[in-house]
């Protein structure tokens, strides 16, 4: 008899996982650096494997930091939003590219645009574990001060622009 | 109006619905046989008004009327109108309403060809059927009905994604749910074989043929999903291991070691509770695959409007259908004994393996498409997987169940000797491993993982060999014509779907080996060469659609100075969303394909061009056909269509007096042995 009730025992525990899953929304969980200051990272860019990028460079501007791959289907989904906002201007978007490898995540922007200011490269996901990457795309908010003011987990859409991000923007520019 | 008559048909689809699911059970416990009788036209019945409700939906898309939310959203007036009837299961709403729709066109289809089984067996199989209905039309009409309206109307829609506006996309989603849907004929039949506690041979060969369709439906729907991925993402790729991908393959993988282990069952008598955990397990895994794409628990590049009600109706319906099952097994299985013994080296034995292997990578696809969650879930972290852990975990297990899989269908059941086995198979295991080891020269370069892709394929086509000729050697008298008709349609169907696994390892293994790929910029009039192809870019022009802007470019293909072929990849815009999408251009071919998409404009009608060569990548798909026709052939083997005869004759008896009807009925039996 218990054997037969194996089964049931592994469902009961999929569907806890389940039920604490839809309580969490992937895309709201907030994260604990919101309102601290952004980790520092300094690594190499995409395009241009000689030179380095720090973060600290970033201080006195409002920046987007958005977690990228190639292999990230989801990332296509925000993608054009992202070159539209580059275009407008608003705001930079630095992107992190994220345990990728060179030559797709070229291949990759060429396909589909290239919306970043620069991209720097986390090949084994260093830089990630410090910022807390859930999945890919992740998008920060960072300000003048360098500090995280909001973290979109998930793709960007038309809403969360502007209702969150593009008002965020405006206030932390003011 | 319409609208509203077809929400009118979705409540009394459900009032019957209700009636189904619970008067033939109880009919059938209690041995009321007008309960019993019940069951049937009230099938039908609701096969009606939800035929009704759909039909209302498809009109108002192809009327595009914007009062309707779902219209509203989903459909435009520039939209086509073949996509605008497609667009009627383009969204969350009316996909589910599809969904029901395809489970009372199953539930029909069980109505009318089971006329041989016992009336309570089919109370009882309907009435669990319409449980599974009440659950969905329930659901529809809670969260989210496809008939909402929008007050006031909408001046236009929003468009339908355009990802979606393709013909690959008009068929896909319905196969597919054909597929899911058809696993619950399977779990309909395990529940009430528990139920009853009725569970021998007969009840494994009613099972069987729903099963293999329903297996069929899954196998191309799938295969059209990653056919579509592949020529509309502009991106060459034909598997992503997206969570919504992989909620299509769980069901496959199980659904596989489903059809396996019914043919066990049926023939020898074995494995009766493990075959009614798997049909359990595969339908099971259709609805958790709902839930995934629809609650928003994960994201994925699919997923539609998220909305956590939705998610809690969906896991309380979960828990009520899998829990009360599994409940039920756990109460009710143990009764069921083991059936006909076995030894270690038998042909059972060898099913059962790779029954466990299906499941055990079933289970590693499972937990690698939650793992995010379950961490997240505990507090251990963040964690995302993607492709290289599931080919990490995939090719290992595939490798042994493959290996099984030459041996398994010469192996006798019940018995079978290893040395003799081994001696019969060493010309089959030497003429695969010499000639995995030649091909890849022929292909140009050795690579040990291609080498060893083809092993496994070869593995497979020589052991079907070595099984043929053995089989014919030993069919008595008469020419190779005479033997080889003589063998059963259900032995070549298991060599087809074999052999189509065969062709799909091979597709895989030489596309992922040797496709080559170039990201160039190109000017006009200049030329790039890849695989014995050059390709003259003539520039691109400006075209239009009928709901989109194009720019689409101009290659010419040369070979050996020849131009072969034109190709037009085009970049479109979508007038509605603005959505930018990549319409590659593609020249297929037995033995390669052509792939060239067109990437951002540069200056001076330059542009940036991705061009692809892909070796047997076609193989990869054939495959997949060759594993349904397989299937096909099986549902057409001789003892289903016995019953289908035998039943004709019965009808002939009764109106023997009508000589017309008479020679009509002789007529189709004699078609039917023909």
């Amino acid at each position: 008899m218990t054997r037969f009730l194996l089964p049931l025992a592994a469902f009961i525990v999929l569907v806890v996982f389940l039920a604490v899953g839809l309580g969490l929304k992937p895309r709201e969980v907030p994260s604990p650096l919101i309102g601290k200051p952004a980790p520092i990272f300094q690594s190499q860019l995409l395009h241009e494997p000689g030179k380095m990028l720090a973060s600290q460079d970033n201080l006195g501007k409002v920046w987007l930091l958005n977690v990228w791959a190639s292999w990230c289907v989801s990332c296509r989904e925000e993608h054009p939003l992202l070159v539209e906002l580059a275009r407008s201007g608003i705001v930079p978007i630095y992107g992190l590219n994220y345990k990728d490898k060179r030559d797709l995540a070229l291949q990759w922007l060429n396909q589909y645009g290239d919306p970043y200011t620069v991209s720097v490269v986390d090949p084994e996901g260093r830089i990630g574990i410090d910022y807390g990457v859930y999945g890919v795309p992740e998008t920060y908010v960072i300000d003048k001060n360098g500090v995280i003011r909001h973290k979109q987990i998930g793709p960007v859409t038309v809403e969360s622009l502007e209702k969150k991000i593009l008002p965020l923007i405006k206030e932390l520019q003011g | 109006m319409i609208p509203e008559l077809g929400n009118f048909a979705l409540i009394l689809a459900l009032l019957l619905a209700l009636t189904q699911g619970t008067l033939p059970i109880i009919g059938a416990a209690r041995g009321i046989p007008s309960w019993i009788a019940l069951a049937r036209p009230v099938v039908q019945g609701q096969f009606v008004f939800l035929a009704i409700a759909f039909g209302c939906l498809a009109y108002s898309f192809v009327n595009n009327d914007f009062s309707v939310m779902n219209v509203a959203r989903n459909s435009n007036s520039e939209l086509p109108i073949q996509y605008r009837i497609a667009a009627s299961w383009g969204s969350h709403e009316g996909s589910l309403l599809l969904w029901v729709f395809m489970l009372s066109a199953w539930s029909v289809a069980v109505s009318v060809f089971s006329r041989h089984l016992p009336d309570e067996m089919v109370a009882r199989v309907l009435g669990v059927m319409g449980l599974v209905s009440v659950g969905f039309i329930l659901f529809l009409l809670v969260t989210s009905n496809p008939f909402d309206r929008l007050l006031p109307a909408a001046l236009e829609g929003s468009d339908l994604n355009p990802l979606l506006q393709d013909p690959g996309m008009v068929i896909h989603p319905p196969m597919l749910y054909m597929g899911y849907v058809g696993f619950s004929v399977a779990f309909a039949f395990a529940i009430a074989a528990l139920i009853s506690g009725q569970m021998d041979a007969a009840w494994a060969r009613w099972s069987r043929p729903w099963t293999t369709i329903a297996w069929v439906f899954l196998t191309i729907g799938i295969m059209l999903g990653s056919w579509w991925a592949y020529y509309e993402l502009g991106w060459g790729g034909w598997w992503f291991w997206d969570p919504v991908e992989n909620a299509s393959f769980l069901p496959w993988l199980v659904g596989t070691a489903l059809v396996h282990s019914l043919a066990v069952t049926e023939k020898r008598g074995s494995f009766k509770s493990w075959t009614v955990l798997l049909a359990i397990c595969a339908f099971s895994l259709s609805l958790l695959g709902t839930f995934l794409v629809r609650s928003g628990v994960l994201t994925s590049v699919h997923a539609f409007a998220t909305d956590p009600t939705r998610g809690v109706f969906i896991l309380a319906f979960l828990v009520i259908v899998i829990g009360s099952s599994l409940l039920l097994f756990a109460w009710r299985a143990p009764k069921v004994g083991l059936g006909g013994k076995f030894d270690l080296v038998s042909r059972e034995s060898m099913l059962l393996a790779n029954n466990l292997l299906l499941m055990v990578a079933a289970g590693s696809v499972l937990l690698g498409t939650l793992y995010p969650l379950i961490m997240d879930s505990l507090d251990l972290g963040k964690i995302s997987v993607g492709p290289p852990y599931f080919e990490a975990v995939f090719v290992p297990l595939m490798t042994p169940a493959i290996f099984l899989m030459g041996l398994g269908p010469l192996a006798r059941w019940k018995q079978a000797s290893l040395p003799e086995l081994m001696l019969r198979l060493r010309w089959a295991f030497g003429v695969s491993v010499v000639t995995a080891l030649l091909m890849p020269f022929v292909m140009g370069e050795w690579k040990p993982l291609v080498s060893f892709g083809l092993l496994l394929a070869f593995w497979i086509i020589a052991t079907i060999f070595v099984s043929i000729r053995q089989r014919l050697h030993n069919s008595g008298q008469g020419g190779l014509f005479t033997k080889l008709a003589r063998q059963s349609r259900s032995y070549y169907s298991m060599h087809l779907a074999h052999l189509g696994i065969a062709v799909f390892i091979i597709g895989v293994t030489l596309v992922n080996g040797y496709e080559t790929e170039k990201d160039v910029r190109m000017e006009i009039g200049s030329t790039v060469t890849m695989g014995g192809y050059t390709f003259r870019f003539n520039g691109a022009s400006p075209v239009s659609g009928p709901n989109y802007q194009a720019m689409r470019g101009d290659i010419d293909v040369l070979r050996n100075g020849e131009k072969i072929r034109v190709m037009q990849p085009e970049k479109r815009t979508y007038n509605a969303s603005g959505m930018a999408m990549t319409e590659p251009a593609i020249d297929t071919g037995l033995l390669r394909d052509l792939y060239v998409a067109l990437g951002e404009p540069l200056e001076d009608g330059a542009w940036v061009v991705r061009v692809y060569h892909k070796p047997f990548v076609d193989w990869i798909w054939f495959g997949c056909l060759l594993m349904a026709f397989g299937g096909i052939l099986a549902v057409t083997d001789r003892r289903y269509r016995l019953k289908v005869h035998s039943k004709h004759v019965e009808t002939t008896t009764v109106v023997a007096e009508g000589k017309r009807v008479a020679s009509n009925a002789g007529l189709a039996a004699g078609g039917k042995k023909a």
